[in-house]
């Protein structure tokens, strides 16, 4: 697999005042990490802004993304779950309880990571395991790299 | 037969919907091929079904194509079901 998931692209108990915060401590993991600029994550919360809470995709869960031309450098994600849950404002979905923004260069060099992320997630006891994970080993455990 | 699943850039979330509609059409035994794409792009993708989430049905509204709403996209129960409604005409 072309990306690489560990501890220091996960924060697991993080408090914060609203979704805008989760995004930017998320966000600020991938430029910690070289995956992406600063204003990718700028990029990411405009999305929303814009385009409306989609990104919560799935019950307690958002996948903050933006284009590959809003600074991402590679390929990857970064895990952030909350301490107490927040609101995006999706009508279904929320509150969102984890985080996990993701950054692709182009069109198609993110599907197997896509693919992996789609079958871990939609398996609910991985996603209880996650959103009940203590410390950031447990979800590397859970979302990284297999075979 | 042609499936488009949708999102607001069409490189994030409808490719992680795309896997699972995938995985949903290969457990009901139907084969099509499965698209991702972006709200604005959906009109000359030429699809005969959308998959979207429930933000973008509105701005799906105007195309010809028959529109399927989900709510969950990890919820693979969900997609089959809707999809199996959806080939029985219902």
């Amino acid at each position: 697999m072309n990306y690489i998931l560990n501890k220091s692209l996960v924060k697991t108990n993080v408090k914060v005042n609203d979704w805008i915060q989760a995004v930017r401590i998320a966000g600020d993991l991938l430029i910690k990490n070289d995956l992406a600029e600063a204003r990718f994550v700028d990029a990411m919360i405009n999305i929303v802004k814009e385009k409306g809470p989609y990104i919560v995709i799935s019950k307690n869960l958002a996948i903050p993304h933006a284009r590959p031309e809003d600074g991402a450098k590679k390929i990857g994600i970064s895990v952030v779950t909350l301490e107490k849950p927040v609101k995006f404002g999706h009508k279904q979905n929320d509150p969102v309880k984890v985080i996990i923004a993701l950054t692709s260069i182009d069109e198609k060099s993110h599907i197997e990571l896509i693919s992996h992320l789609a079958r871990v997630l939609s398996n609910k006891q991985n996603f209880e395991k996650l959103k009940t994970a203590n410390n950031e080993n447990e979800i590397v455990k859970i979302l990284g790299k297999e075979v | 037969m042609k499936i488009l699943t949708i999102c607001g850039l069409g490189q994030g979330t409808s490719l992680l919907l795309k896997m699972n509609v995938q995985e949903a059409l290969q457990s009901l035994g139907i084969e099509a091929d499965v698209d991702n794409s972006d709200v604005s792009s959906a009109s000359v993708e030429n699809a005969d079904l959308i998959l979207a989430g429930e933000y973008h049905i509105d701005s799906l509204k105007h195309l010809d194509t028959p529109v399927i709403a989900i709510t969950d996209f990890m919820d693979v129960e969900e997609i089959k079901n809707k999809l199996q409604k959806f080939f029985k005409g219902e």
